[in-house]
């Protein structure tokens, strides 16, 4: 364990700090971006609450670019974006504008799925009984979708995960960035090794830590 | 008085398709179990949901507890609403809110407060014989406690009015006939009206009042369940009620009845007897004056919200005229005689 030095072992967990603020921070802004989004599109289909083909059609469309870009040409495409927001297009904060971006687009369609599994009956129950639009919004779709939103924020999580290896391009630095310059660049497949090992590990808990949640919120 | 007044009422899905509701009226009186019986695609399931307006009619008229439906505004609409409770076939329950919960739905909507809710809670889910399920999520129930939750949920703000969309029809014939006898129970207790839609006749004969058929989006009969019984009109209609009365004999049967003699034909006919010529001596009466013979194959008495009438099956033989006319003869006694195919 002679590559472990002290100044690794640093390097490791500075670099793990990173890709949680990284992913935490994008996570948190894409749920919070996603899940108005995702009502939107639900409402206003073709078999929602207020069918709008006018708000769905183009929302669908920004949802689907952006979904659609590669992450790494998203990530460069929107700099002059990224400086806007963060101040600056380098760094760990820098990094968390495109990877919330990337997130809430991905979100904005998991949570929209998620809500579409959500049986019609129970939503013509409400309107029988005379509740509102928003009554129906807040008290039966979110609740009832609620296992299928915290599944679809769990693979956004995992997925975040990768797309945060290559922040390093940005200099978002983080686990995949380390992995690469240390593993890949200095020859030291220790490094690697470890980097990937973590890696595995994180993405495991956050996966279990999702099913828990799942299972503990569902009554199926 | 009338609880629920439809007049005129069309509907069409698609354009150009075929009508939904085509000019359907129908009146149902304050207190009563009104059904609407028919197949699936006959405009049943269309008809029930314009009465809260689940669904809008091209025109026509609704009239709703003396309230004029298509004429309130969204914030009117959902007031009358509350006033008319529904059940479902899938139940329609929310799968993360306990029974408690689920029941106190409508209130909360209503806005009113917990310690209100709770109290309504407590009132109606022994109504139900659901008191000691008020934690349980719907997952743990059987369809049957499920429909019992749908019933007090639609029951929770005393709405004067009950519409049952195929309410038995997920359910199993023992459990159907329980929640058949909770729903007509709870008429009597709450005075409630009740319209229900199914496919099922035996749901009809066993709680209704009244009954309308439904066909291709038309209402072709309607009346008292006991003379619709007795004196279906419609082919549908005798179809519908030959399920539940039973009129087709068993093929084996009819394999061991005589074949006519030379110059004879055999006819196999169905007949309900009800009214006031149930005790003529029929049968003997038309062998007699007709010249033929006639085999009672089955006979039994049913019975329909207490009146009897009486089902039998008969085989006659003789010339084809003289059947045909005693057959003629009987329905002008005011029997019902369905010739069956052999």
């Amino acid at each position: 364990m002679s590559w472990l030095t002290e100044t690794m072992q640093d390097l490791l967990l500075e670099a793990f700090w990173e890709t949680l603020i990284m992913v935490g921070a994008a996570a948190a802004i894409a749920v919070a971006l996603g899940l108005p989004i995702a009502l939107l599109l639900r409402v206003t289909d073709r078999d929602g609450l207020s069918p709008n083909p006018w708000v769905n059609r183009p929302l669908g469309l920004v949802v689907n670019a952006a979904r659609s870009t590669p992450f790494i040409i998203l990530m460069v495409a929107i700099i002059p974006f990224t400086r806007l927001v963060a101040g600056t297009s380098i760094g760990t904060g820098a990094a968390i504008v495109p990877l919330a971006l990337a997130a809430t687009a991905f979100l904005a369609r998991l949570f929209e799925n998620a809500l579409h599994e959500v049986d019609k009956g129970v939503i013509e129950a409400a309107r029988a009984m005379g509740a509102t639009r928003l009554q129906i919004v807040t008290r039966v779709l979110v609740p009832e979708a609620l296992p299928g939103i915290i599944a679809a924020t769990t693979v956004a999580l995992v997925s975040l995960v990768g797309f945060s290896a290559m922040a390093g391009a940005i200099g978002g630095g983080g686990l995949g960035d380390l992995g690469i310059r240390f593993g890949y660049q200095r020859f030291m497949p220790e490094v690697m090794a470890t980097v990937v090992i973590l890696l595995i590990v994180f993405v495991q808990g956050l996966q279990s830590l999702g099913d828990w949640l799942v299972r503990r919120v569902s009554h199926r | 008085m009338t609880a629920i007044a439809l007049t005129g009422l069309r509907k069409r899905f698609a354009a150009g398709g075929t009508l939904a509701l085509d000019d359907v009226s129908l009146e149902v009186r304050a207190g009563e179990i009104f059904g609407i019986v028919g197949r699936s695609g006959a405009g049943k399931s269309t008809l029930i949901r314009t009465v809260n307006l689940l669904e809008r009619p091209d025109a026509g008229g609704i009239s709703v507890l003396g309230q004029d439906m298509l004429a309130l505004d969204d914030a009117g609409l959902r007031a009358a609403r509350r006033g008319i409770g529904m059940v479902f076939q899938h139940f329609n329950l929310h799968t993360r809110r306990t029974v408690a919960e689920n029941v106190a739905f409508p209130l909360e909507i209503a806005g009113l407060s917990r310690a209100g809710r709770r109290a309504r809670v407590d009132e109606i889910l022994p109504l139900v014989g659901l008191e000691g399920k008020r934690d349980a999520y719907p997952a743990q129930l059987s369809g049957g406690q499920k429909q019992r939750v749908g019933i007090a949920r639609a029951l929770a703000s005393r709405p004067g009015l009950l519409l049952c969309d195929e309410a038995t029809s997920a359910l199993d014939p023992e459990t159907t006939q329980e929640i058949l006898s909770l729903v007509r129970g709870l008429r009597d207790r709450l005075d409630l009206t009740v319209l229900l839609i199914t496919h099922e006749m035996g749901v009809v004969k066993a709680i209704c009042d009244r009954v309308a058929v439904m066909e291709a989006g038309r209402i072709i009969e309607q009346g008292r369940v006991f003379d619709v019984f007795t004196r279906p009109e419609q082919p549908t209609t005798r179809h519908f009620v030959s399920e539940v009365v039973g009129h087709s004999v068993p093929a084996t049967t009819i394999a061991r009845l005589p074949e006519p003699g030379p110059g004879e034909v055999r006819q196999i006919a169905q007949v309900i007897f009800a009214g006031p010529n149930s005790t003529r001596a029929v049968v003997s009466e038309a062998s007699r004056d007709f010249g033929i013979d006639i085999n009672i194959v089955s006979g039994r008495i049913d019975e329909i919200a207490g009146e009897p009438f009486g089902v039998m099956a008969l085989a006659a033989y003789g010339p084809r005229e003289k059947i045909a006319a005693s057959f003629d003869w009987m329905r002008g006694l005011g029997l019902t005689v369905t010739e069956i195919e052999t």
